[in-house]
């Protein structure tokens, strides 16, 4: 090319025509900065007016509103032999008349609705639990009802005409009575998590649908990963490249790609329909989200697999190993963390999965966790369903709440993704 | 390298694990209930007091529609099976037919009460809402008579049903033809509606020209399919005042502080106008118990029983805690007797 003879054409890097090119190209690519960061800044507003959203509606449910009442096991009410059936309620009045000494029993049985339906069962757990309470005076702390903590944190409008409103002015004084003889306090609710469903806002929590969540997980990472890899080994590294090889590839690509309620119906029709399988069953959940992740674990193994470079492969070869050793020795270790992270990304995608669930009928009402695969249960995601569609006021919030758990699991999964995938990556 | 990778006989072992309790998986102690969704509520709350109060594995409650329940019913008789589905209507000739070819034969109808069917609007909305049946099906249905003649409805605000409704836009939020709600609306608002046309009237057309003519909502935007989640349409009538939305009663009872009924015909809902008849939009309530799994599944009975209870189906019992309302007295002693002493139900009529 040019000669170090040849004079170069002076640039004229002053002349207008080219300032304005330069100023031209300068302003194109502010331009696009400025429209790459307004669609980041997009993304993160909303993603922040999701989590914002869901923390203001929903971190009234991570507390639970409670009145310390002080209960007197009466042996003239309770009959030692049969704890398990006593009149509870009958304990309970005497304990909410305690409070309010001096109210007609019509009076009685209204401010008896400040405690919730379900507090003559936690009288009789207690009991139940400790014979000995029988004739003792012991202050328990009971959850209150629905409306009350829907009072306590201003979400019952005071100022609502008395006729639209859940609660009479009477139970509003009677409660501001109780609040300010300091029997009512609002600490952490682990019940939220440790608790399973129940029809009362104020006693639901998620054990039910967390346990059924693990479960269908384990049962779906049983099923898919040792398939997926087992299918992906034999793609990559066993299969002879023929037309079979792509037509089965390009089905493989196809099946990530369909919509999970497909599956779902396939789930009803062959696991319940032809093997009679257990409906709500966690272990149909697992097979069902086993079909649907199978597809990502494969697609993400063979791309691990591939990312090994050849010589690894080919030094072990030559070194005398067969390919099934130079396979499981040294290519599927160094693959690892590849194939971790598509499994986990795979089983995070699975967790947060509704619509097969549904058509499996997982979003039933359960009272307990269930104790295996087969009992029925929900999972995170139905039991978020089977909440919005509540109309207790308490379940706005409790759905909210059940959301951000999901989410944190979510959150908890790709972050070990991540961590794997940088603590085991290996350079070549 | 060594071998990190777990060898694929572990690998088979744990897969036959997993897969090996499914031979055993017959046999069940707990209660399956499927069925409608505005009796899910109900049911929901006896499951969980029975669960409460025998300590026995609480029954297993699934919202799967009332068709889609009963077709799981009828599918059969044994473990497999549900023991009671819940409706939001009466079983069909069809159906009935359907479980009898499955060998579901003896089936036991309890009318556990009688739902309101409800139009309410927020209680930002200005106007005092009251709206004969005519006009409902004048602003909803797909085909009303307009300009002489039978037609796609013109209708885009309730001025133009009736000059004394205000001239907002007929929005209206409701269930999809999936729900028993739906089924149920069609059938007390739309074809009671229609009947009362003076078109249909003057016409002297028939019951079987009504349910053939009348039974389509309209598409074209002012009616709004939203789902089965009521929940979403009392939000959505929070946000939108001039909306109004189609749900059961107990969504109202629930949300009376934002809500505000729509009186049909001058009668507004409330469990004394539901319970009388008088409020026009009321439909019962069923529950089929499939008698053949009765003393066979493990505390079936006594949940039967404890569902017919007085303190679950009566006046001030729980179950009108949560929005129900109870059948009159007399009817509802017959029910409880009927159900107890398993009566069978006759087979619908067509």
């Amino acid at each position: 090319m040019a000669g170090p003879d040849i004079a170069l054409p002076a640039t004229p890097w002053a002349s207008a025509p080219v300032r304005a090119r330069l100023r031209r190209r300068g302003r194109a690519e502010t331009r696009l900065r400025l429209l790459g960061l307004g669609a980041l800044g997009l993304a993160f507003a909303m993603l922040a007016t999701l989590v914002l959203t869901l923390l203001w509606s929903g971190a009234g449910a991570f507390r639970q509103t409670r009145v310390a009442t002080e209960v007197f096991y009466d042996p003239a009410i309770l009959a030692p032999g049969n704890l398990a059936r006593g009149d509870y309620r009958a304990i309970l009045a005497v304990a909410v008349g305690e409070w309010f000494p001096g109210l007609s029993p019509a009076g009685r049985r209204r401010a008896g609705a400040i405690l919730s339906a379900g507090a003559p069962f936690v009288l009789r757990d207690r009991i139940v639990a400790d014979p000995a309470l029988l004739g003792r005076r012991v202050t328990l702390s009971l959850p209150v009802s629905d409306p009350y903590d829907q009072l306590r944190r201003g979400l019952l409008g005071r100022d609502t005409p008395a006729a639209f409103r859940r609660l009479t002015d009477d139970d509003i004084a009677r409660w501001d009575r109780l609040v300010a003889s300091g029997l009512v306090s609002a600490p952490l609710n682990p019940g939220l998590l440790l608790d399973p469903d129940s029809r009362f806002p104020e006693l639901a929590g998620l054990a039910g649908a967390l346990a059924g969540s693990a479960w269908l997980l384990l049962t779906c990472f049983l099923l898919s990963f040792p398939v997926g890899i087992g299918a992906a080994i034999y793609l990559e590294e066993f299969a002879p490249r023929r037309r079979l090889a792509d037509v089965i590839e390009i089905n493989i690509n196809n099946l990530a790609a369909v919509p999970s309620v497909v599956f779902g119906l396939l789930g009803l029709a062959v696991f319940l329909g032809w093997f009679g399988l257990p409906r709500s069953s966690p272990f149909v959940g697992g097979m069902v989200l086993a079909l649907m992740t199978l597809p990502t674990i494969i697609i993400a193994t063979r791309a691990a697999l591939k990312a090994v470079p050849p010589s690894i492969r080919e030094a072990a070869l030559g070194l005398g190993a067969s390919r099934q050793q130079a396979v499981f020795h040294h290519v599927l270790p160094l693959a690892m963390p590849g194939i971790l992270t598509g499994t986990i990304l795979g089983l995070a995608h699975a967790l947060g999965e509704t619509a097969p669930l549904l058509l499996i009928g997982m979003n039933a009402f359960v009272t307990g966790a269930p104790g295996g695969p087969f009992d029925a249960a929900t999972a995170l995601p139905t039991q978020i369903f089977i909440w919005a569609d509540s109309p207790e006021r308490g379940f706005e919030a409790r759905t909210s709440a059940a959301i951000l758990v999901l989410l944190a699991f979510l959150v908890v999964m790709n972050g070990l993704a991540i961590f794997l995938r940088n603590r085991f990556e290996r350079k070549w | 390298m060594s071998v990190p990778v777990p060898p694929a006989a572990a690998l088979a072992l744990t897969l036959a694990l997993a897969l090996l309790p499914a031979a055993g998986a017959t046999a069940r102690d707990r209660i399956r209930i499927v069925g409608s969704s505005t009796v899910f509520p109900y049911s929901q709350a006896v499951a969980e007091l029975f669960g409460r109060l025998t300590g026995a594995p609480a029954p297993v409650v699934e919202a799967t529609g009332t068709g889609g329940g009963i077709q799981i019913f009828c599918a059969g008789v044994g473990v497999r099976h549900p023991d009671i589905v819940g409706a939001s209507r009466a079983m069909t000739r069809w159906e009935h037919d359907l479980c009898a070819a499955h060998g579901v034969t003896d089936i036991t109808e309890a009318l556990i009460g009688i739902d309101g069917l409800v139009i309410a609007v927020a209680r930002a909305n200005p106007f005092d809402w009251d709206l004969a049946l005519p006009d409902l099906y004048l602003a909803l249905a797909a085909d009303v008579p307009a300009g002489g003649g039978w037609q796609a409805n013109p209708f885009r605000l309730w001025s133009g049903v009736d000059p004394a409704l205000p001239g907002a836009p007929i929005r209206v939020y409701g269930p999809p033809p999936t729900s028993g709600t739906r089924d149920a609306f069609v059938e007390v608002a739309m074809h009671a509606g229609c009947r009362a046309l003076d078109f249909v009237r003057a016409g002297g057309f028939d019951d079987g020209w009504v349910r053939a003519n009348c039974s389509r909502m309209r598409q074209d935007g002012p009616f709004i399919e939203a789902g089965e989640n009521d929940n979403l349409i009392v939000q959505q009538l929070a946000a939108d005042p001039e909306a109004m939305g189609i749900f059961g009663y107990s969504f109202l009872y629930e949300n009376a502080d934002r809500l505000k009924p729509v009186r049909i015909a001058g009668v507004a809902p409330d469990g004394a106008t539901i319970a009388a008849g008088t409020y026009p939009l009321a439909r019962p309530l069923f529950l089929y118990i499939k008698n053949a799994h009765r003393g066979v599944i493990p505390h079936l009975e006594e949940f039967v029983a404890e569902f017919m209870s007085e303190a679950a189906l009566g006046p001030g019992g729980y179950l009108e805690e949560r929005g129900m309302v109870p059948l009159p007295g007399g009817r509802r002693a017959a029910v409880q007797a009927a159900v107890l002493a398993r009566a069978p139900m006759p087979p619908p009529a067509d």
